[in-house]
């Protein structure tokens, strides 16, 4: 059994240690907020934070995943995390979506270390979350919008 | 169904007066009072279209809501289209709230299920694709909430006994005088009144939620990851399979050990399955993603060839060489013999290699099988069609088969599949999962990773273009002769016989073939048969033709020693192509086009008519560490009246990025002795953040009817790029993606 403590409940999961973080959130404990996109860490969408730090939880074994996580369901519960999604609504930055939690994780991780990033920050904070609709750009425009919020 | 018109406007030909689609008298609304009050209003529907009604008479009758009046005065709204990014959830929903007169806050929405009275009312079918969504429900949607307002109107004016001409609807209420009720209150007497012959629509002036930007309705549940795609499905007792496929398509199981992978913990059940296109595989059920994917990691397959092709890239270049030496059919005839006065040539070969849609959800469907029906869940653009498929791979009949749609996570053309590639292939492995575990069987997901994705073939064409124009002494074009060779997309499918005529796919010339700068002009196409299955691509053949008109025509103005700008304006007929004329000058004004750029950056145009609409991109292009950097885009758009501006605006600076992928470098699929050589967004890397340039949007206004979206951001922006970059280096780039290194 490996305890994982997640949006602050505590879960005990009987999942081989090694099984991606990914797939108990997805498929053993219910929580699909968190996407599958590519499992090899190259698109971000399933971004999650561990200890507040935002990490691939296709490449997370759960084996690795002890301290507090954060999916995208628990976001709302931060200040920063909820002027994300706040800023992504007004902004209607979604086309199809799928990439959006992963998405808001990154920036909320963004956010939570550089309270006024520039573009070039963004841009470096964002480029491990893929985006097929290209919703780059209001992507931008919202954490601009959230950090402003959150000043 | 009606397949010229799936065919025409998939490949982006029909044109804005094809698309009234309004109701058919013949089907009738019918309206039921819900208890407790509120009303559901269901089109019966005995038949979409004529042909089908006479090839089937009597058939269908099928209550469908499409809106819901609840108790409460909220209003609940069916889309008969799948949303998978491009806002029909949303924008099919303001039509009919426009013209039913309630409040945006009253409105919510949902996607339908397969059913008669969904399909789409000028193709037959219910499916998602040609940038259709609006453009033909533009009429339908409308008409519904007039309708509906008529009746509740004359509810109440028979209720109060005054005239209906009194009465006025807003805001989800009806009032006269001093009265006033709400469309709940009124349900149940609107629900026994006649539904009205006609119905009066509003004049654009009042349109109060039509043209105004209006997020997206699931954009809440988006952000806090509730919304739920067909990824997400979970049902009691479901399992989770993955399909091993050959390495070539088409290709078989020689033999297999299972060993392993049935030693994995979670795993069900291990066996072989038929696949797509004649091939053989080994599907792996488990309790879930995680094993099923090891398990099928740890098979030991050995492969045979099967119907599999040998097709390697390099040679099929050649090959593609070689054949546009003799083309084999003439799209379009001309008189090219003053090309041998010619004092110049300009032109050359263009490479466009194979492409994958790599949407962010891979492909997946659920499916619960019973003996003598079944359900199936998808983010599909082709219900109809793959209702059919899942039925006849099940050995049901269609309406045996309940296809509920989920919304998908992008698709871009490989969710609207003529062979219906992944429900088919999960159908098979459900029925077979159920008839090896009989009554416990259960529900099953059938998933894709990310490299079933990349490899799975159903790719846009690779093609070749050879052009040569032949130019006199002041630059005029005294020829241009045009080869384009690339595989059918309609070949082998149910469209063919309407839209492949004398040995020309529409889809492979669009684009080129409308020869909108009126040039003496000759167009000759081969289509080679290679085993590599394809399919459209978000805009199809003006994913290739765009590229190769747009670059040539300004390498033509400035051969001539013309700006591309003056050059396209002049020969623009200012009454075929006003539209064309008023957006590429909205994107110069805007842009400040020919205005001074600093040292080492360049402009670059281009403009392109798909799917009813035009778009014009004029970008700001610099060259940095050998790789293009586009600083600004200004994008002029002529689509008709827009819907909703808040999304219209998504669809052209996301179109800009998907057709920006194009033209980087590794955006490519090769293969190598019949095996694609790319399995991950390591090797087919999409456009990241750091490489989206920012978009700036502007429509032409109008009231015209809407014309297409989700697809006509596409074309134009790789040939503007391309222009640019002419511009600065003085050599033209003819091969996508682009190597700066050989330019």
């Amino acid at each position: 059994m490996t305890t994982l403590n997640i949006n602050g409940q505590t879960f005990e999961v009987d999942a081989d240690p090694s099984t991606p973080l990914l797939w108990v959130l997805r498929d053993t404990l219910g929580m699909t907020g968190t996407k599958f996109g590519c499992g090899v860490a190259l698109c971000g969408a399933c971004t999650v934070h561990l200890k507040g730090q935002p990490v691939r939880s296709c490449v997370t074994p759960i084996s690795a995943a002890a301290g507090p996580i954060t999916t995208i369901e628990g976001i709302d519960k931060g200040r920063v995390g909820k002027a994300v999604q706040a800023a992504w609504v007004t902004h209607d930055v979604a086309q199809c979506g799928y990439c959006q939690s992963g998405q808001i994780m990154s920036a909320t991780g963004l956010l939570e270390t550089n309270k006024a990033p520039t573009d070039a920050d963004i841009d470096a904070a964002m480029s491990g979350n893929l985006c097929r609709c290209g919703t780059y750009q209001r992507i931008r425009m919202a954490i601009h919008d959230a950090a402003k919020s959150l000043a | 169904m009606n397949v010229t018109r799936i065919a025409r406007r998939l490949a982006g030909q029909a044109h804005a007066g094809h698309a009234r689609g309004g109701l058919r008298r013949r089907d009738f609304l019918k309206l039921t009072a819900l208890a407790g009050g509120g009303l559901a209003v269901s089109w019966v529907v005995p038949s979409v279209l004529a042909e089908d009604a006479q090839a089937a008479p009597g058939k269908g009758a099928d209550p469908s809501p499409f809106v819901t009046i609840n108790p409460d005065n909220t209003v609940e709204i069916r889309v008969n289209r799948l949303d998978f990014g491009q806002g029909a959830l949303t924008a099919l929903p303001m039509l009919l709230a426009e013209e039913l007169e309630v409040d945006w806050s009253q409105v919510s929405a949902s996607l339908a299920p397969a059913g008669d009275a969904y399909k789409d009312p000028l193709f037959g079918i219910q499916m998602t694709g040609g940038s259709t969504a609006v453009a033909h429900s533009w009429t339908q949607y409308r008409e519904v909430g007039a309708t509906l307002r008529t009746m509740l109107i004359a509810a109440a004016a028979e209720q109060w006994q005054v005239s209906v001409s009194s009465c006025t609807a807003s805001a989800g209420m009806v009032r006269s005088g001093a009265h006033q009720a709400s469309y709940a209150s009124l349900a149940a007497a609107a629900a026994k009144l006649p539904v009205p012959d006609r119905v009066v629509l509003k004049s654009p002036s009042a349109y109060r939620i039509i043209g105004r930007g209006q997020r997206r309705l699931d954009a809440v549940a988006g952000a806090s990851g509730r919304k739920n795609y067909g990824i997400d499905m979970r049902l009691p007792g479901m399992k989770v399979a993955v399909l091993l496929r050959a390495p070539t398509f088409g290709g078989q199981v020689e033999s297999f050990d299972a060993t392993q992978a049935k030693a994995i913990k979670g795993v069900r059940d291990v066996f072989e399955i038929a696949t797509d296109r004649g091939g053989t595989g080994v599907a792996v059920i488990a309790d879930g993603y995680w094993p099923a994917k090891q398990a099928r990691d740890a098979l030991q397959v050995k492969w045979k060839a099967g119907t599999g092709g040998t097709v390697s890239s390099d040679a099929l270049l050649a090959s593609y060489r070689e054949a546009a030496k003799n083309p084999r059919a003439t799209a379009l005839a001309a008189d090219v013999s003053a090309a041998a006065t010619a004092a110049k040539h300009v032109g050359g070969e263009f490479q466009f290699p194979y492409l994958a849609h790599a949407p962010m959800e891979t492909l997946n469907a659920t499916f619960e099988v019973k003996p003598d029906r079944a359900t199936v869940w998808a983010g599909t653009q082709f219900q109809t069609i793959d209702q059919g498929a899942v039925a006849q791979t099940l050995g049901l009949k269609p309406e045996q088969v309940s296809l509920i749609t989920l919304p998908a996570g992008g698709g871009f053309g490989r969710r609207a599949v003529p062979t219906s590639d992944y429900l088919r292939e999960g159908a098979a492995i459900a029925r077979a999962w159920s008839g090896r575990q009989g009554a416990q069987a259960g529900a099953l997901k059938v998933m894709w990773s990310r490299e079933d994705d990349i490899k799975g073939g159903y790719y846009r064409p690779a093609h070749l273009h050879q052009v040569d124009v032949a130019l006199d002494a002041q630059g005029r074009v005294l020829a241009w002769d045009h080869v384009i060779v690339g595989q059918s997309i309609l070949q082998g499918t149910p469209f063919e016989a309407m839209m492949v005529k004398d040995g020309v796919d529409a889809t492979m010339v669009e684009g080129v073939v409308e020869n909108t700068y009126a040039m003496p002009m000759r167009l000759r196409v081969t289509h080679p048969q290679v085993a590599v299955p394809v399919l459209w691509w978000r805009s199809v053949g003006n994913t290739h033709t765009a590229f190769v008109m747009e670059t040539m025509v300004d390498e033509v103005a400035r051969a001539a020693g013309t700006d591309p700008v003056a050059w396209r304006l002049a020969r623009l007929d200012p009454k075929k192509h006003a539209r064309h004329i008023a957006a590429l000058q909205l994107a110069v004004d805007k842009s400040g086009y020919g205005k001074p750029l600093p040292a080492g950056h360049a402009w670059g145009v281009a403009i392109h008519e798909s799917f009813g609409s035009v778009v014009c991109y004029v970008v700001d292009v610099s060259i940095s560490q050998g790789r293009p950097k586009v600083h600004q885009v200004t994008a002029g758009v002529h689509a008709n009246q827009v819907v909703n501006p808040s999304a219209a605006e998504a669809q052209i600076q996301g179109g800009a990025v998907f057709g920006l992928a194009m033209t980087l470098p590794g955006f490519e699929i090769t293969l190598k002795d019949g095996v694609v050589e790319q399995s991950q967004f390591a090797d087919y890397p999409p456009p990241r953040i750091t490489d989206a340039p920012p978009v700036a949007v502007f429509f032409v206004p109008s009231e015209d009817p809407p014309t297409g979206l989700g697809e006509p951001g596409v074309p134009a922006i790789a040939p503007a790029i391309a222009n640019a970059l002419a511009a600065l280096t003085g050599k033209r780039l003819r091969k996508l993606p682009f190597d700066l290194t050989a330019a």
